[in-house]
């Protein structure tokens, strides 16, 4: 009987845990998949790569079914992908044949190349767009061009042919740049060279085309390799994440700076100063925790508006540095605890109040403020409402209106970059957690104190 | 007053006083600021002009407020009791004696600190109807997807569920009043005899129940004020306004449409009832609380 129920007790446990841990490891494995991978049904926990093995070359192919019971020389299907290069101005360069060619024969091809222009203003190359493109390359006279400056701007300008240069798009991102050119060219077969590239990029570089082969299944091979490049390219996909994360460490540092000097001050004046009236005025702080945020909400604003704060930081920060009741409450239970007799011998000996604060109690109730500190980082870290009201200019968004952000732009495609992005808004708070175990057991188990 | 007595005073007042500024700055001008502007037409960009009760006249009519409201009293009653019931079954759970006790604690407390944007990206992938892994699973038992984030009747219980991910500030407050229960008094009613269930229900609740109490006050004031998951997941009300939470539409009012005061009007509705809620649980749970040391 006992033996079954410690059984029980198991299952319903791990079982449990279970439940509880699937949607972080979820997150995590669909963060370093490729799209079709995080995007597949039945879901994959592990993102792996079919390699194949084609004479000498090893390339990343795609593989849509594996037949069952696979022998090494069943015939199985793949895809490739590959693109046409040429080499233009000496780099090979992605183009499309506009006409089935056999490459054997003696017709030239006609291809098409995707390119862009750059003018040297002042130092500085910027996207320009000209009336006759492919003659400016030859020219020696100045000419007149249209130029847009980094903000979007356009303005005409005449420039010399030595300060323009064109460049070939080499990814679809770089071919819907405004301003896109297109080459066309005639070229003998033979300059044509067939470029192999990585099966998941097929989406990615231009030019693209996709073939089918059948192979033999013995020359696949199925490796797990998790796509890290899907953090760096979900940080480019979010746009501004270096500001997010600047605003967040500096809104971080500000409210924990500010909470801690407050709040640990005023919780010393309601508990190691003995002034007429202070137990009633520290019920009073408490009631006031019961005050919903959204009642102060539309006031807060308007004030904020009228001081000039709103599309700044500074409404995220500044009322920390004036204590919140609930660390005041924290602080002053632990101050509470610390014997009475220290601060009045440091009396005796003509030690003022500010000494006495700062050299006797504060490192006793080092605890309990690191608590406050790692509370209030974490408040700061997480917060959502407060950003999404006051903040206007993406440059000044935080890491969670920015994913929020982001998710609204780009919700129900790009599932593997926004679990990437999730997962490092996310994982700081777990690793800050496994750093600090135990402060954040006490801290829960304090906030419960007064029960 | 003494002179010792008044010298204390001026140095309590001078400690205090960054509490002080913030909270007439923060705390008391916004509150009667805001009770003004919710008897008032108020849109920000002009004067508020007062005009009695008609904010609090509109709400009577205003269905969306009164949709609102259904939203948010359906979320509350099933969240606070899921929520608090499965916590305190995993407390009592990890209070036992077992292997790994630390870091299955560790595995249900986790998910409480997750940024709450985060949870909703989340729990928005995997409640997704096409890849996502829940229905991927109700597949298994051939129950088709039932548009969990798109279907109006299902929204609220998606909400619910990827809410009780988070109870793990909650396991953590019960599991610490657990370890307080005297394992004397366990021991003493297993020799009269009594069964776990018994047990459990005259000696654990009666022991942990300022922690209940605790527990339920601050799951009320959580569950009204609901606002981040459900604005991230459903991008707004949600289908048929399903999603649409009295916070949400509260800031909805204020800062899409503008009306301030009505928003105000709203929040000093939500005031009123968080006070009259937190009041009927202290009266009816006066009576069944344990204090250790009153008796």
């Amino acid at each position: 009987m006992r033996a079954i129920n410690k059984i029980l007790l198991y299952i319903v446990l791990l079982g449990g845990a279970t439940i509880f841990v699937v949607p972080m490891l979820w997150m995590l494995s669909t963060a370093v998949k490729p799209i079709d991978q995080a995007m597949s049904s039945p879901p994959q926990w592990m993102p792996y790569e079919w390699i194949w093995q084609n004479n000498d070359e090893e390339l990343s192919v795609g593989v849509a079914e594996m037949p069952e019971d696979v022998q090494a020389d069943t015939p199985v299907q793949i895809d490739t992908a590959y693109q046409w290069r040429v080499v233009l101005d000496d780099e090979p360069v992605p183009v499309s044949i506009n006409e089935p060619i056999s490459t054997s024969s003696d017709t030239l091809a006609s291809i098409t190349a995707n390119y862009h222009l750059y003018a040297n203003i002042d130092g500085q190359w910027l996207l320009a767009k000209a009336e006759n493109p492919e003659s400016l390359l030859t020219s020696s006279e100045p000419v007149s061009i249209v130029v847009m400056d980094k903000e979007g701007y356009t303005f005409r300008k005449t420039v010399s042919p030595d300060d323009i240069k064109r460049t070939f798009d080499l990814t679809q991102d770089d071919v819907r740049i405004s301003f896109g050119e297109t080459l066309q060219l005639e070229v003998s077969p033979d300059k044509l060279n067939k470029h192999y590239v990585k099966w998941d990029d097929r989406q990615e570089l231009a030019h693209v085309l996709v073939e089918s082969h059948t192979v033999e299944a013995g020359t696949l091979t199925k490796s797990i390799s998790p796509r890290w490049q899907n953090f760096p390219k979900a940080i480019t996909a979010m746009g501004h994440f270096g500001d997010y994360l600047r605003n967040t460490l500096v809104l971080c540092v500000l409210t924990v700076i500010g909470t801690v000097i407050s709040s640990t001050l005023v919780a010393y004046g309601f508990s190691r100063i003995n002034w007429p009236g202070r137990d009633k005025v520290f019920v009073f702080v408490l009631a006031t925790m019961m005050i919903p945020g959204p009642v102060l909400m539309v006031p807060l604003f308007t004030m904020f508006k009228t001081f000039g704060w709103i599309g700044t930081l500074k409404p995220l920060w500044i009322p920390t540095f004036f204590a919140g009741a609930f660390n005041v409450f924290l602080l002053r239970q632990f101050f509470k605890t610390i014997p009475k007799d220290l601060s009045d011998s440091a009396r005796i000996d003509g030690c003022n109040e500010l000494r006495i604060f700062w050299q006797i109690v504060v490192p006793l109730a080092k605890p309990a403020i690191t608590v406050v500190a790692l509370f209030q980082f974490m408040a700061t870290w997480n917060d959502f409402l407060g950003p999404l009201i006051y903040l206007t200019d993406q440059n000044d968004f935080t890491l969670a209106l920015g994913l929020q952000f982001f998710q609204s732009q780009h919700g129900g495609t790009q599932w593997h970059y926004l679990m990437a992005a999730s997962a490092l808004v996310v994982l700081p708070i777990i690793v800050l957690f496994f750093l600090a175990q135990r402060t954040f057991i006490e801290g829960i188990s304090m906030t419960g104190l007064k029960g | 007053m003494t002179r010792g007595e008044r010298h204390n005073l001026y140095k309590g007042l001078a400690f205090i006083s960054p509490w002080i500024i913030g909270f007439a700055l923060f705390g008391l001008y916004p509150i009667f600021a805001s009770l003004y502007y919710s008897f008032c037409d108020y849109d920000v960009l002009n004067e508020p002009v007062f005009v009695g009760t008609l904010n609090y006249q509109d709400m009577v009519y205003d269905v969306v407020f009164w949709k609102s409201i259904y939203n948010t009293a359906y979320y509350a009653l099933f969240t606070i009791p899921l929520g608090m019931m499965l916590a305190l079954l995993i407390a009592v759970g990890l209070n036992q004696q077992i292997v790994a006790r630390s870091a299955l604690r560790t595995v249900y407390f986790l998910p409480s600190i997750v940024p709450l944007v985060g949870v909703a990206m989340i729990w928005l992938w995997i409640f997704n109807g096409e890849y996502g892994l829940i229905n991927y699973a109700l597949g298994w038992f051939g129950i088709p997807d039932p548009g969990w984030l798109t279907d109006e009747h299902w929204v609220k219980p998606t909400l619910v569920l990827s809410g009780v991910w988070q109870i793990g500030g909650t396991i953590v407050l019960f599991l610490a009043a657990l370890q307080d229960v005297p394992k004397a008094l366990y021991e003493s009613a297993q020799i009269d005899g009594a069964s776990a269930p018994v047990q459990f229900r005259h000696i654990t609740v009666p022991l942990i129940s300022p922690v209940i109490y605790f527990n339920l006050v601050m799951g009320i004031i959580g569950a009204l004020q609901e606002f981040v998951r459900p604005f991230v997941m459903l991008g707004g009300p949600g289908p048929n306004r399903s999603a649409l939470f009295y916070v949400i539409n509260l800031y909805q009012n204020a800062f899409q449409y503008l009306n301030m005061g009505y928003a105000c009007a709203m929040a000093w509705i939500l005031f009123i009832v968080i006070i009259l809620l937190t009041w009927g649980v202290t009266v009816i749970s006066r009576k069944h609380i344990y204090y250790g040391g009153e008796g």
